[in-house]
């Protein structure tokens, strides 16, 4: 379980443009949630989410998971139990090495980086298995530089990286949102089908309203800090797309948006 | 003339090596390596003058520079302070540094053994020129660093240093700490410009405080060369692309000075060429945009 105990957190503070976006914020994620986060710009989503992995500074609170206190943790060392997809295609994967390489470097996640070959020879077939899932004809293109890849392909690719060794959650930073429709759409699909298959505790945020409603088993509307809806279970399957963005479409007026 | 051609490129493509995996494989534009290169010639200077054994002094230089070099990483990753300024601050630490190590500014040992007059190739080769065994062992300890570099860059660690320069983000998302990763490759980097310095002390015979200026920026341009020169060579390697890239840069630049400029020019002859490498491969990557 991960908790958020009373989290504050200001840009600039001590200035004059000093800005409060949370004030006592508190969340609890139960294992095995698959959380769709939604809410407008500057709603506080994707901070929620850098708070959690530490790659920014909280002014107060406590992040908590399986009753360890995380807060104090460096980023790289909670990302050792993290999995992270981020919006842009590019930040998944190294352009300049090959689809095979990439796959080595996310399986080697958690081992120490010593002098051992960096790709296992044993391991090939499973990554060439776990690329054939994706149906985008990766498999046969071990050798490939991934920087020729397509947005979306390497966006499939960075899903797969991130879920290859076991980790603790998974965190999907609008991972959809620089794709094409179709693209957008697969990409969506694969992650649902990975996320189910692996049980994994999952915290999306999107701007994809559809999205939103139709995966994941919890749904939270931010707006200014707070979580002005939260629904799982069977209330979240009921919820419909109508009336969220309607929700939506009332803190949208009151930005003035 | 083709020979010490020859000579000091791949006494120099040692270095060059060094300057890849900062600037090519880390990103990292690193400064000191002009403070290291002659570090190592003062190690190895005042080693030999005591009567030290050539060959450990390959080894103390290396270690020399390494430090060095961890100290750089320390100062940009530690002490937050950027890339550019930390290795000048090294540079310009280390001219004191080199000084105090050697005692004075030219240390010459001229009737010392060497790793060159020591070599086992004079034993087997009687009767062959000084040149050509001087270059038998450049060619030997090259290609034994070549190969060295290679395999490393193949490990696991190898994979982690080209992930840094390719893609922070992702190396943080794996649970590694950049920062670490930038420290071992800037040691590995410097040591490998000492161990420049020194064997390229060995083959003059003497330090000079003031042999390492222009150093980076002859490193840059061999590599800038090798890189583009032999980027469309699937087949070729980056290390042995270095390692021609350097040796074609001091061809270059034995041409400039045959052409009539005088030793005062060599730091100018230097520059220039490094302005021009840097203009002529600009002008491929804007055609390269065209036509994408």
């Amino acid at each position: 379980m991960l908790e958020l105990k009373s989290i504050s957190k200001y840009y600039n503070p001590g200035t004059v443009n000093e800005t409060c976006l949370f004030d006592q914020f508190s969340m609890k994620i139960g294992d095995e949630e698959f959380v769709s986060v939604v809410g407008s710009n500057g709603s506080g989503k994707t901070s929620m989410l850098n708070i959690i992995c530490g790659s920014i500074p909280i002014e107060q609170g406590q992040i908590i998971l399986d009753d360890k206190d995380i807060s104090n943790l460096k980023e790289y060392k909670r990302q050792q139990i993290i999995g992270r997809v981020y919006q842009n295609p590019a930040m998944g994967t190294c352009p300049n090495m090959t689809i095979l390489e990439n796959m080595s470097l996310a399986d080697n996640k958690g081992k120490p980086f010593n002098l051992k070959l960096g790709t296992n020879k044993k391991r090939i077939d499973f990554y060439r298995e776990s690329l054939r899932e994706l149906n985008l004809g990766l498999e046969d293109k071990l050798e490939v530089k991934v920087g020729s890849l397509s947005g979306g392909q390497r966006q499939a690719m960075a899903l797969l990286m991130s879920t290859l060794t076991s980790i603790r959650f998974l965190i999907l930073d609008e991972h959809t949102a620089a794709l094409d429709p179709k693209t957008a759409e697969i990409i969506m699909e694969l992650t649902d089908k990975i996320v189910k298959e692996k049980r994994l505790t999952t915290i999306m945020v999107t701007h994809n309203l559809r999205y939103a409603a139709e995966y994941g088993n919890r749904l939270i509307m931010m707006h200014q800090g707070e979580a002005i809806v939260d629904k799982a279970g069977k209330d979240k399957t009921e919820i419909k797309m109508e009336s969220i963005l309607e929700k939506f479409n009332q803190i949208s007026i009151e930005c003035g948006n | 003339m083709l020979n010490s051609i020859l000579i000091q490129g791949f006494i120099f493509a040692i270095m060059s090596l060094g300057v890849y995996i900062t600037y090519k494989i880390l990103d990292f534009p690193d400064l000191s390596v002009d403070g290291t290169f002659p570090l190592g010639a003062a190690i190895t200077a005042i080693l030999i003058v005591k009567g030290v054994n050539p060959y450990i002094t390959l080894l103390v230089s290396f270690l020399g520079g390494t430090i060095a070099g961890m100290i750089t990483g320390i100062i940009h990753v530690k002490l937050k302070v950027r890339d550019l300024l930390a290795g000048i601050i090294m540079m310009t630490a280390l001219y004191s540094i080199n000084l105090r190590i050697a005692g004075k500014a030219n240390v010459a040992f001229t009737t010392k053994d060497t790793i060159f007059t020591k070599s086992i190739f004079r034993e087997l080769l009687r009767g062959v020129s000084g040149k050509t065994i001087t270059l038998i062992v450049l060619v030997m300890i090259v290609l034994l660093l070549k190969i060295v570099i290679d395999f490393y860059l193949k490990t696991r660690a190898g994979y982690l240093l080209r992930a840094v320069g390719d893609n922070k983000t992702l190396v943080t998302t794996l649970g590694k700490d950049i920062g670490l990763v930038k420290i071992i490759g800037l040691s590995l980097a410097n040591g490998l410009a000492a161990l420049a310095g020194c064997i390229y002390a060995q083959e003059e015979r003497y330090f000079d405080i003031s042999m390492g200026t222009g150093m980076v920026v002859i490193g840059l341009a061999s590599v800038i060369i090798g890189i583009n020169v032999f980027e469309r060579f699937d087949k070729i390697k980056p290390t042995t692309a270095v390692i021609a890239g350097t040796i074609l840069y001091k061809a270059c630049w034995a041409l400039a000075i045959k052409k009539g400029l005088s030793a005062n020019d060599l730091k100018l002859v230097t520059a220039v060429l490094f302005l021009i490498i840097l203009v002529l491969t600009q002008e491929k990557k804007r055609k390269v945009n065209k036509n994408a």
